[in-house]
């Protein structure tokens, strides 16, 4: 039905495949269930009916990291929750990505001291980063489609170097 | 001060020659570390301080000379009192007594005492690392000596420099 009648006469569609692994993997991208600290709240918001991130594709929030393809990492990182911040993420399933999300998480905004981690990217690679303390639902939907425009300008033997390399 | 206190402080004061500070209705008895135990025993059995509701320490490190305070704030909720003791610390080798035999609680405040300002409660039953990481060595956050800022502050003129030596994480 649907689809064959909006195809017409020609049932074939031409495209290259990086494009279309690219675009199935910005379509239904699925973020972990985390949430660190007040910029956590953003998100619920951002996900709830008002903002609704399921426009992007992002219907659910996984609970367990093996089922999700991007970290956002929302809120302050304490040295005590670094090692378990790590963890998770190398339990994520390649391809993987990681929002910073808000000032603690880009670089700890005001929080310059011992307890906590001054970015999260000393321990593990951040993509897009989200300014803001906390960053509105905008900001973060925002900070998503940035990555997706990341995501879609991928080129398979970028990958493939990368995984060579490591 | 509260009527109901007044015996109270007296008493403390004979006993133990306590030295006695007032400021807006709250009274602060200065005790000697090695009266800590006997006083602790002696309000909660004797005068119903039946809660130690708080246990923190300050450091004077500028101004007073025993450098820091050990603080017990003691309720009674039978009474309805409050009563705050006051333990100078020298900054040399700080010590106080364990206080965990007369309140259980005393249990956390004093390992979080010994992780932030170096204070050591002797006789301790389980004396590990309470707040910080489980690797952490040597300073004590919450000690005035202890530097502010963790991290120089980037700012465009220097963002290069610092840029050099931050160490990203990989793949």
């Amino acid at each position: 039905m649907g689809i064959e009648q909006k195809l017409g006469n020609m049932g074939v569609v031409t495209t290259k495949l990086e494009d279309l692994v690219n675009w199935s993997r910005t379509n239904a991208m699925w973020p972990m269930l985390f949430g660190l600290a007040c910029c956590a709240i953003e998100m619920m918001a951002a996900q709830a009916a008002h903002y609704d991130m399921s426009r992007f594709g992002m219907e659910l929030m996984r609970a367990s990291p093996r089922q999700s393809d991007l970290m956002i990492v929302a809120g302050r990182l304490s040295r005590k929750m670094a090692p378990v911040l790590r963890r998770l993420y190398d339990q994520m399933p390649e391809p993987k990505w990681v929002i910073a999300m808000g000032d603690c998480a880009s670089c700890t905004g005001v929080f310059n001291n011992y307890s906590l981690v001054q970015g999260v990217d000393e321990v593990v690679p951040v993509d897009v980063y989200v300014a803001g303390c906390p960053p509105r639902p905008e900001a973060l939907i925002h900070g998503v489609v940035t990555l997706y425009e990341k995501v879609k300008g991928d080129k398979f033997k970028d990958v493939v170097v990368q995984t060579k390399s490591a | 001060m509260d009527t109901k206190l007044e015996p109270i402080v007296q008493a403390l004061q004979e006993k133990f020659s306590a030295s006695l500070e007032e400021f807006r209705n709250e009274v602060h008895v200065f005790v000697n570390p090695d009266q800590i135990v006997e006083v602790l025993t002696l309000l909660r059995d004797k005068y119903d301080f039946e809660l130690l509701s708080a246990m923190t320490a300050v450091d004077y490190l500028p101004q007073m000379s025993p450098r820091f305070h050990v603080i017990y704030q003691l309720t009674s909720l039978a009474k309805n009192l409050s009563l705050q003791l006051r333990v100078p610390v020298n900054g040399a080798d700080p010590q106080v007594p364990t206080a965990t035999g007369v309140y259980e609680v005393a249990n956390w405040r004093e390992r979080e005492l010994m992780d932030m300002f170096g204070i050591t409660a002797v006789g301790h039953p389980d004396p590990r690392i309470l707040l910080l990481p489980e690797d952490w060595k040597g300073k004590h956050p919450l000690r005035k000596d202890f530097p502010l800022g963790y991290e120089e502050v980037q700012f465009t003129f220097n963002f290069d420099d610092i840029n050099l030596r931050k160490h990203y994480a990989k793949e």
